[in-house]
């Protein structure tokens, strides 16, 4: 039996911008235990959301997390309006699953680009977040801002869609059809992302079923939901589009469904906008209070549900405001997808799950720890998965003589994050 | 898209069935939205018919301390049937302890650490109660959440 | 200009420290260096360690636990170094001042606060070559170079 070694990884810097910390518990180079602790995100929002105004508070749960910007406020609003029943205007359902689904665009265009830093395939990190910036242009166009919208109201939302902006969205959005395209075969026709992902960190159904995983995670591994068409919302009762799901359960699946839902949610969007064009009226209708009781608002993020409880006794603030994010759920099955794998793979299957740690503790690396063991930083592990894929590289020829050219930078230049 | 329509009543029925004498109060709010009161020693049993009979999936737990009690509220969503079934336990202030159902079902378990640090509830055989989201030397005793603390002062 | 703010402000590396932000400013940081904005073409470069470091960009609140981790690293930090602030968040705590896990804002010198919530990436552009304008003009000097009691905290007022 080999010896057991911990791999600290974090809290400072590693996979994502965010503090997070994992303890790969190590034999030799396979993994056999992980160990997450969170906390250094940890704001207390739930706490402080008593002490706003159902207005307020969706100002504060926009900014859980930047990506999910407006998944939260939706969960949230519609969770005060089940509680207190307040009914929304149909135009205004429209425009809430038009941003909700540009959001999801940026979202996995930004996963998409981060998950090719880390494979060592920078070119499609550059050119993901370059036609990021096309969907965030339309996102400003549309709610006036690039990342935290401010659309979500109880009752409706705060700005309307002028009509002349329409045509011009329909055709930045024509725009991204081809670079998405393009993505799609980038990743999928590619040998040496197949190489690196096919296989690789693997999510039964069963064990999906078992952690509650959502979203992406769990479609991925063949475990069918979606809260947009089971629990319809929004205006996803009234537009046509599909589910994309998978059955394998490993990182290539995660990024295939991934990439074919940027599909669907240009779909969606055409459809809502040309809607928008015949369903006219208020976007807004204007609560006056929110009655006493209870209620349960959900929303599909780009990484699964987000789930908000809101209970509200007649006064203007809600007296207890739960709020579960998806990567809650999601990143506890990273346990299962590391065990007995190495640990360069253990980057790319950390990250498959799109782990968003400000959402997870609502309120994630490496500096040196107190005891004076040296930490892995971000650069060492994605140097690793990166000589891994230069290592396939050369074993199938397909590396021409010049050096990689994320091996050149990793001494210099490690922006991943 | 066509959806699966919310046709859920069959299955509450069979829930109230099988809680039985369990079942302390039964609201529905809507045709989507149940809340179901049980005993809080019946949260185990509550859980496994949820979980492993009628294949809900685990949204998440949450607990409110309110003058009567600390609730503790299981978010359970019925998938195919377009409906969330919460099942909710008061327990007492004096001594706020709960069967853990971490073992029955994965998903629970980084909640119930989280309801052990902010609100203060003991989850009987809970395989690894540590905190999760608090510093370790976070003072003992004092739950951020905790509304009516007995004793306990809440840091402002 | 002395010899230290020359060779300070050029090529700037940067190492990035995500309090507990929302992660919508790192994205902003991020982005910068993309190919719209493309910082790298002025050799500004994020690093994976504060020892490679000249700026150290803070976002974010600082929770208990997370204010442990930014003195730790300050320690770290080889001088001259500047510490910039990105976002609303590490200036005035924004809306998460009154939680239960977050104290006051650390004591730490802090060259250039860039607002906003989150600044968007000409923002933080136009931030940084203001205070590499400043430096070298003199009209500041790094907070890591003063004297301790010449360096007033800037324990922001509350914004309410
Ligand atoms: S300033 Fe705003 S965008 Fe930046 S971390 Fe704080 S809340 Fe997020």
């Amino acid at each position: 039996m080999s010896k057991r070694t911990i791999v600290p990884i974090g809290p400072y810097h590693a996979l994502q911008e965010e503090p997070e910390f994992f303890k790969l518990h190590v034999e030799g180079e396979t993994v056999v235990h992980l160990d997450i602790e969170l906390g250094y995100n940890h704001r207390g929002i739930e706490k402080l959301s008593e002490s706003k105004d159902f207005e307020e508070t969706v100002f504060l749960v926009e900014r859980i997390c930047g990506i999910c910007s407006t998944s939260h406020p939706i969960a949230c609003v519609q969770a005060v309006e089940d509680a207190g029943d307040i009914c929304v205007p149909e135009r205004a359902l429209f425009i809430r699953s038009t941003v909700g689904e540009l959001e999801r665009i940026h979202s996995h265009l930004l996963w998409l680009g981060l998950a090719g830093h880390f494979l060592g395939f920078n070119t499609l990190w550059m050119w993901a977040w370059r036609f990021r910036e096309d969907v965030l242009n339309i996102l400003e166009l549309v709610t006036g801002n690039r990342n935290h919208y401010g659309m979500m109201k109880p009752g409706g939302v705060r700005r309307d869609i002028n009509d002349t902006d329409i045509p011009v969205i329909i055709k930045l959005l024509e725009g991204l059809k081809d670079p998405i395209a393009m993505f799609r075969d980038a990743v999928i026709e590619d040998p040496l992302v197949h190489a690196r992902t096919r296989g690789i960190g693997v999510l039964t159904r069963e064990k999906a079923i078992a952690y509650g995983a959502l979203g992406p995670t769990a479609r991925a591994s063949g475990y069918d939901i979606d809260v947009r068409r089971d629990h319809p919302h929004a205006a996803y009762g009234m537009v046509d589009w599909d589910v994309i799901t998978c059955g394998n359960g490993d990182v290539f699946d995660k990024a295939v469904v991934r990439i074919l839902e940027l599909f669907e949610s240009i779909r969606i969007i055409e459809q809502c906008l040309n809607q928008l064009k015949t369903v006219t009226g208020p976007v807004d209708s204007d609560p006056r209070f929110v009655a006493t009781g209870e209620g349960i608002g959900h929303y599909e993020a780009p990484r699964g549900e987000v789930f908000h409880y809101v209970r509200s006794d007649g006064s203007n603030r809600p007296v207890r405001h739960k709020v579960r994010a998806p990567s809650y759920m999601n990143v506890p099955t990273n346990r299962e997808t590391v065990l007995g794998e190495t640990i360069a793979d253990a980057t790319i299957i950390l990250a498959a799950v799109d782990p968003c740690y400000c959402c997870t503790e609502r309120m994630a690396v490496a500096v040196d720890s107190p005891g004076g063991r040296r930490l892995w930083g971000a650069q060492d592990l994605i140097r690793m998965s990166c000589e891994k894929t230069y290592e396939l590289m050369d074993e199938s020829g397909l590396r021409g003589p010049e050096p990689p050219p994320c091996a050149a930078a990793g001494q210099t230049r490690d922006s991943g994050r | 898209m066509k959806t699966r329509g919310s046709n859920s009543a069959d299955t509450i029925n069979r829930i109230r069935g099988a809680l039985g004498e369990h079942l302390l109060n039964f609201e529905k709010k809507s045709g989507r939205r149940v809340y179901i009161d049980i005993a809080p020693e019946t949260v185990l049993e509550a859980s496994s018919l949820m979980f492993e009979e009628t294949g809900a999936r685990l949204q998440i737990a949450t607990g409110i301390d309110t003058p009567a009690g600390i609730e503790v509220m299981y978010h359970w969503a019925l998938d195919s049937e377009d409906c969330l079934v919460t099942i909710r336990a008061t327990v007492a202030h004096e001594d706020p302890s709960l069967d853990s159902i971490a073992t029955l079902c994965p998903a629970a378990e980084w909640i119930e650490r989280e309801m052990w640090e902010l609100l203060g509830i003991e989850f009987r055989d809970h395989p690894d109660l540590r905190h999760l989201l608090l510093d370790d030397n976070w003072p003992q005793g004092n739950y951020p959440l905790r509304k009516f603390p007995s004793g306990q002062e809440v840091i402002p | 200009m002395t010899y230290t703010i020359d060779a300070l402000t050029k090529s700037l590396n940067v190492f990035h420290l995500a309090g507990s932000a929302c992660n919508n400013c790192d994205i902003e940081i991020l982005d910068a260096l993309t190919p719209k904005y493309d910082l790298e073409r002025f050799g500004i470069t994020l690093v994976g360690s504060i020892r490679h470091a000249d700026v150290l960009l803070l976002s974010g609140i600082f929770n208990r636990k997370a204010t442990v981790r930014l003195k730790e690293l300050l320690v770290q930090a080889p001088k001259p170094y500047l510490v910039i602030a990105i976002g609303g968040c590490p200036a005035t705590g924004l809306m998460f001042r009154d939680s239960y896990n977050f104290e006051a804002p650390p004591s730490i010198p802090i060259d250039a606060f860039i607002p906003g919530c989150p600044p968007k990436p000409e923002a933080i552009i136009s931030g940084v070559v203001t205070v590499i304008g400043a430096l070298r003009e003199g009209a500041i000097v790094p907070g890591c170079l003063q004297e301790p009691e010449a360096n007033p905290q800037p324990a922001p007022e509350a914004v309410t």
